[in-house]
Order: C-alpha cells, then structure tokens, then sequence
C-alpha cells in the first residue's frame, strides 16, 4: 500500500528507492512518507531513560494530596548519533546505567568508548528527538521543567495465565443460581455453529497477561531533583520497582 | 538514602505532635477552607488505629455524635492539621480497635492508662 503524493512513487515501489551506501532505500522519499502515514512521531519530542523507584504521595499546599511515582532517571550517555544521510533516519542513541567491565562484550567495550564512556546497560534510541546532543554529551532530567505534560513508557507487571473477567474485563456470569455451576467467571459463548463453523480471529479468551510495553500519558511533573537526578510525576506508571522505563514530553 | 525518605525530606514538613497510639482520646484540630475563609474545627474521639509509615502514615479518629459513630481518617503529615491534643491514654490490648464499631454504650468505653506519677523525694 502506497500511498504518497511525490511523483516518483508511480513507478513499481523497487525503483523510487535510492542508493544510499550499501543501505539502499532508507534514504527514499517513500520511506519518509510511510514512516509519517505510520503516524509515528508526528511531534519532536524529547526523552530520556529512567528507573521506577517506587510510589509515595505528597500535599500540596493547601492540603490536596497527590499520588506521585519517583523515577530515577538518568544521566544518560549520547552513544551514537542516527543521522537522515548515514542512518535513512535521525535519531539519538542513548544509555543508562553502569555494567560491570566482566559483563561487557568487547564489541560492546569499542561502542561505548566511542562516546567516552564506560559500558551500560540499558541503551535506546530516541528517534526524531528535539534534542541537540553530539556523540558523548549527557542527558539529565534538566530536559523536563516542573508542571510539564509527560508520557511515561514501561513494561508492565506479568500477571500470569489469567482469565477473561480480569483479563478483559468480562462481567462473568452474573448469577450463582438458575441453573448456573460452577461458571461464575467463565467466557459464555465463543462463537456460531454450523456458520462460521470456526472461532473469528482475535476473540477474546484467557490467557498471558502483562508484561506488555505500555505509556502512560498525561502525566505531569511535579518535582525535579537535580541532584539526585529524580523526577516526580504525578499518578502510577507501569510495571514494577526498579524496572526501566521512558520518559517523554 | 532511600529515594522516598530523601523526596519527604524535601517536600514534606514536620510538625511535633504528641505520641499518641489507639484508645487514646485525641483532639485533632483540623483547618477547613470554606469559600476564602479559613477556619479550624476540632474532631475528638478516640484512636483506633494507626496506618502506615513515614510520611504517608495515617490514623482514624472515633466518635459518637448524637448517637451515630462517626470514623474520620488524617493524613499524619496533612498540612491540614493544625495541632493534635491528647486528652487521655487508654489501656488497650491490641493495635487497631475495630472491636469498638460493635460495641455501644458502657462496653464501647476504653479504660484510662494510670501513669506512674513522679513523687518528690525531700
């Protein structure tokens, strides 16, 4: 599915692709028009890496009091710079937290020497960042200011093999009465008989749940600690203590 | 130091407060904003339980008024609270008295801690 306005994708999709060093094709009119229809990054935004610490509240002034998630988050490491010439995209590359030498590959060693730095553990690239940061640089929570709208991105908890009822919210079976045994939470009917003679794809069943990637959006800052490099936002964020997560304004 | 000591440090102020614990009878003196005017009301009845640790640490205060029980819960570190008095230490033999939502009248009432008083020796 093409979809574009330029000229050039009239042509067969193989043929509007330019040569860009041995990456043909990243660098194409196209691939910029479906990264768009993709509906990716629409606004530049800004990010960085954080850890989920743990969950407290606080009272503003006149006694209101608000649940707030303190995040660890960064200083994280500039390791490579994704350019649109070299790359087809642009992009930051960023690390987090420090890796014992004894687990770190050597090719790992040479990716991180190249920023000056030692090895890390978490690195994750930031794409169309409104950031302007060369190979090296430092990122903190300076990046955010006190009262801003941020999304929070992380992996939430796993919840097991779980059922319909929690997993998406069926309401069970409303009776334990009237002929019903031992079917409180059960899902009810999957589906027809003779047509379709086969369960649609997608239904609902039990099954794994959590562990997905989520964001959390909407959520403000409520406090920066410069030095401690914590940043307080307002309300829960996914997945648990001392797990990884992004955050994005 | 811990990360949420370390946030309440910053953010959240301490007030002094006399130790109280549940089956203690306690005035809470509790600012209430109506419309611009600020006022102070006062809540006394007894403790019957205290919740939680460090700054999100809790207690529920109980009364009778007009014959209904009435349960108010405070944040210990509200701003909100103007000052706690405590009227009287009870004797009670557990932590958290919900044995008391059961109970009306002369068995509902919770014995008065007796304190060893300091004598003066000449």
């Amino acid at each position: 599915m093409f979809v574009t306005g330029t000229s050039s994708s009239l042509q067969p999709a193989g043929k509007t692709m330019e040569k860009v060093g041995d990456k043909p094709g990243l660098n194409s009119p196209m691939a910029d028009v479906l990264y768009n229809l993709a509906g990716k990054n629409r606004k530049k935004m800004k990010g960085i890496i954080g850890r989920k610490i743990g969950m407290t509240s606080i009272f503003d002034p006149g006694g209101k009091q608000t649940a707030c998630t303190i995040i660890e988050a960064g200083p994280c490491v500039v390791t490579q710079v994704r350019t649109k010439d070299v790359d087809g995209y642009s992009a930051l590359q960023l690390s987090f937290g420090d890796k014992k030498e004894k687990h770190t590959l050597k090719s790992e060693k040479n990716h991180f020497s190249k920023a000056q730095t030692g090895a890390k553990k978490f690195v994750k690239e930031f794409r169309d960042t409104s950031l302007e940061k060369n190979i090296g640089d430092t990122v903190t929570v300076d990046i955010f200011a006190e009262g801003d709208t941020v999304e929070v991105v992380g992996t939430s908890k796993g919840k097991g093999f779980q059922g319909v009822v929690k997993r998406h919210g069926f309401s069970g079976v409303g009776e334990q009465s009237h002929g019903q045994h031992d079917r409180q939470r059960a899902p009810g009917s999957i589906g027809g008989s003779s047509y379709p003679s086969r369960v649609f794809k997608g239904m609902r069943m039990a099954g794994r749940m959590g562990g997905d990637r989520v964001k959390m959006k909407g959520l403000k800052v409520v406090k920066i600690f410069a030095d401690k490099n914590y940043i307080l936002v307002s309300g829960s964020v996914p997945g648990h203590n001392g797990s990884i997560v992004l955050i994005q304004k | 130091m811990n990360a949420v000591n370390y946030v309440h440090e910053q953010l959240t102020g301490t007030k002094e407060f006399p130790k109280f614990k549940a089956g203690d009878n306690i005035t809470v003196n509790y600012k209430i904003v109506e419309g611009n005017k600020e006022r102070i009301q006062s809540f006394k009845g007894d403790v019957i339980k205290r919740q939680g640790s460090g700054a999100t640490a809790t207690f529920t205060v109980r009364k009778i008024s007009d014959g209904v029980g009435v349960e108010r819960l405070f944040p210990l570190s509200s701003p909100n609270i103007d000052s706690i008095v405590l009227n009287k230490a009870g004797r009670v033999r557990r932590a958290k008295l919900f044995y008391l939502r059961s109970r009306s009248g002369k068995s509902a009432r919770i014995k008065e801690k007796r304190m060893a008083v300091e004598t003066k020796t000449p």
